[in-house]
């Protein structure tokens, strides 16, 4: 079929015998044929086997010899050598972009057994192709500026961990942190397992190396509020939080904590212990000065009180700090906000709140803890007398579909076996009895940790879970079977301990508004694909590390945060991203701005620019799907070299003849 | 419905039916190439167009894919879930449910039409829907050819 083009252009066909492979099936002779006869081609041409070099060769010699402005090399699936042969093309001076693949191999040549009717689909297919690739435009792959610098949003061990190997590659970092200090929850951890390891120890090195890195920029009390743009280029608004006490001035001489009036629970001790409206999260907190908690302070208005300020000789308390915007853009983000325990007020069997002595796991950290409330001396919370016998409940909350968590949160059993042998070691006569569903130890030396707990260290297992816990004199009474005996067990405890399971924080459900990011069912930021892509969020440019995506123990969470880092920085490191150019493009001639193609994009990639009245398409964002041009009522937006006339053009020559 | 064994027998109207086969990119399309590599046979019938997803693909063009003479037109694409621009399948099936209603208010035999998810894994499954397509259609007369465009008591 011939077709009146604008301009008429001169397509070359290589039809590939792929060995026998294609043609076996397809009469290459008669194929070529037809194709010179049916289409309007400048060049027919067929070789052994196209990928090869002399295959390659023939192709560039012909474009340069015959002049071929379009190229179809019919042949096996674009997967496997469209690169090859575009590349080739591009080297004889043809744009790569102008350069198609008819698949006659595995969607013919494999699948059918009829060599006429192979082969008359063959021509079908590449008579399509052609009507495609006459339609094509030259396209130059987009550039995108790449702004060298990153966000970290979220100051635990995984957004540490980020910030620093981003850092340490070259390049800058803002790492902004809602709380007064960085750490997160494993400043609150006494020891890890399986080794041990005092948390503190080996955490508080990485947060004084971030704190000095010059190439970091530590906003602590801040808050991201909204993000613009997209990967090489966000728009980044952070809100800075007073903190009322000036950290460069502050030298943590305490004297202000003796003259606060108010007393408040401290949230880093799970408020089993108090502190003072103005405080140090904890001695080693970075950056290392004092706060002042704005919920409760009276002296934000000086004439109630000013008691600290009054006493503060280095005058570091400045009642009359303000918010602070800070607006910066950045290339790449990591979001690292981490979880929250499942409140396990939720769990009414278990009694949590109506007894002191049912606590959680992170409440059971602290107790553990040489910088805790008890300073590492277990004293159960109602009567600080040592308990003889502990009972840690594994699953708290976890693996029960019908009431509460439907997941296994992974690092329960775990912390739990740790918490059981720190116990043990502490106090030698107790008794730490863990009631678990199954113990899960997938984890390098895991299995050994649980073994040395239950065979060398007297801790008792029993599987089966607790059904009740209800105060008894001055002891709990847990209620609760044992699966393997068969039989209810009734167990008096001191203490009880939850090892309740984890669930997305609160940051990480804003974050996940704000920047847009989809979500599991269970609320974790949902990976670009979990096997391939664990580090990459949907969206180009966002990546996540640690908890925020689903639960983690510190070792998976800080690999995590270095393959984030890693993938930051890949972002980075050039001045320029290379983008597809297969994108979207309105023509404002026509375009009646309905809105409905910004409403069908799945990237936000097209917007009403309001300064010229018209509907853009943001190159960067573009992924080329095509779903605005399919919604689009007046044709107006396309994608480029996938237009809608191209696709009549191919499905009218796909049915004729 | 054809009940006896002879009217069976006499029952392909059409030997040759045509059906435009829209692939996506991602996932049927590599299922499509994955059956070719697994080397599994089906009829070829079905002749491909490949977008990058399903949701490039308006209603007009299955549409006019009939009034340009195919018999049938086939859409497949990623299932729910592994689209790889997020949605675009779940647009696919709102835009092309309608169409498919469309289709069968004005008579084209639902049997014309078809939307089906396949992975990139399923070239069994890619097997078995374009040859029972291409099966049933060999039932029905050929859609357009017929001269009365194949919209009456199908």
């Amino acid at each position: 079929m011939k077709k009146e083009m604008d301009e008429k252009k001169k397509v070359g066909v290589f039809i590939c015998h792929c060995g026998r492979n294609i043609a076996q099936t397809v009469d290459i002779e008669k194929l070529m044929e037809e194709v010179r006869e049916k289409y309007d081609v400048e060049f027919v041409e067929d070789n052994m086997y196209m990928c090869s070099d002399p295959g390659q060769n023939l192709l560039k010699e012909s474009i340069q010899a015959k002049n071929l402005d379009r190229v179809i090399v019919a042949a096996c699936s674009r997967d496997m050598h469209e690169p090859t042969f575009r590349s080739a093309a591009q080297e004889a001076g043809l744009n790569p972009y102008l350069v198609e693949i008819a698949n006659i191999r595995e969607q013919v040549s494999w699948v059918h057994d009829d060599k006429e009717k192979a082969t008359e689909k063959a021509s079908k297919i590449i008579g399509s192709t052609i009507e495609k690739v006459v339609r094509d435009e030259p396209l130059e792959p987009l550039q995108i500026p790449v702004v060298q610098r990153a966000l970290v949003i979220g100051g635990g061990i995984a957004g540490i961990q980020a910030a620093l190997d981003i850092a340490d590659a070259g390049y800058e970092v803002t790492l902004v942190e809602k709380s007064p200090t960085i750490g997160g929850h494993m400043a609150q951890l006494a020891e890890t397992f399986p080794t041990l390891d005092c948390s503190q120890c080996i955490l508080t090195p990485k947060m004084v190396a971030l704190s000095r890195h010059p190439k970091i920029n530590l906003l602590t009390t801040s808050e991201v509020v909204s993000v613009e743009g997209y990967v090489g280029n966000f728009k980044v608004q952070i809100r800075k939080n007073p903190r009322y006490v000036d950290v460069d001035k502050c030298n943590l001489c305490d004297d202000c904590t003796a003259v606060c009036p108010v007393v408040v629970h401290d949230e880093y001790n799970q408020g089993l212990a108090p502190r003072k409206a103005i405080y140090i999260p904890f001695p080693q907190a970075v950056p290392a000065s004092y706060v002042i908690d704005e919920a409760t302070c009276l002296g934000i208005d000086p004439l109630i009180c000013s008691k600290c300020k009054d006493v503060c000789l280095v005058e570091a308390i400045d009642f009359d700090m303000q918010p602070e915007i800070i607006e910066e853009e950045f290339g790449a983000i990591v979001v690292a906000t981490g979880y929250d325990i499942y409140p396990i007020e939720n769990i009414g069997e278990y009694g949590y709140g109506s007894h002191p002595d049912i606590i959680s796991g992170l409440d059971f950290e602290r107790l553990l803890s040489a910088n805790g409330p008890t300073q590492g001396v277990i004293r159960r919370p109602s009567d600080g007398k040592i308990p003889k016998t502990v009972v840690f409940v594994h699953c708290a909350g976890s693996r029960d579909p019908a009431k509460h968590l439907p997941y296994c949160s992974k690092i329960c059993c775990m912390y739990s076996t740790k918490h059981a042998l720190q116990y043990k070691h502490l106090v030698h006569d107790g008794t730490a009895i863990n009631f678990y569903i199954d113990v899960r130890t997938a984890g390098k030396d895991y299995e050994e940790f649980y073994k040395r707990a239950a065979e060398e260290e007297q801790v008792i297992y029993v599987r089966g879970k607790v059904s009740e816990i209800i105060e008894d004199g001055d002891q709990l009474l847990v209620k609760g079977v044992d699966t393997l005996l068969g039989e209810a067990v009734e167990v008096h405890a001191d203490l009880v301990v939850l090892a309740t399971g984890l669930v997305p924080s609160k940051g990480t459900q804003e974050i996940s508004h704000l920047l847009k990011l989809s979500c599991d069912s269970k609320g974790f930021l949902k990976e670009a694909h979990p096997k391939l892509k664990p580090v990459e969020s949907a969206l180009s440019g966002i990546f996540i590390a640690g908890t925020a995506s689903g639960p983690k123990d510190i070792p998976e969470t800080v690999a995590q945060a270095s393959g984030a880092a890693a993938k930051a920085a890949t972002i980075l490191a050039s001045e320029y991203l290379e983008r597809e150019p297969q994108i979207a493009q309105v023509d404002p001639t026509t375009c009646g701005v309905c809105h409905t193609c910004i409403h069908v994009c799945p990237y936000g990639a097209i917007y009403l620019d309001e300064v010229v009245g018209r509907i853009t398409v943001r190159e960067a964002l573009c992924e080329g799907c095509g779903s605005c041009a399919a919604a689009c009522p007046s044709g107006s937006i396309e994608l480029k070299n996938s237009t809608s006339e191209g696709i009549r053009a191919r499905i009218k020559a796909l049915l004729q003849g | 419905m054809s009940t006896s064994k002879q009217e069976q027998e006499s029952g392909i109207k059409n030997p040759d039916p045509k059906i435009v086969l829209f692939l996506c990119r991602w996932c049927s399309g590599k299922g499509a190439d994955l059956a070719g590599t697994s080397r599994l046979s089906y009829p070829p019938n079905v002749l491909p167009i490949m977008v990058n997803c399903t949701s490039r693909i308006d209603p007009r063009f299955v549409v006019e894919a009939f009034l340009d003479g195919a018999d049938g037109v086939l859409v497949t694409g990623c299932h729910f879930g592994d689209c790889h621009y997020k949605t675009g399948n779940y647009k696919a099936y709102r835009r092309l449910s309608l169409v498919a209603k469309l289709l069968k208010q004005v008579g084209v035999n639902p049997k014309r039409f078809r939307l089906t998810w396949i992975s990139a894994t399923e070239a069994a499954k890619f097997v078995e829907v374009t040859t029972e397509m291409v099966n049933d259609l060999k039932k029905l007369p050929p859609y357009w050819r017929n001269g009365n465009g194949g919209n009456t008591n199908e």
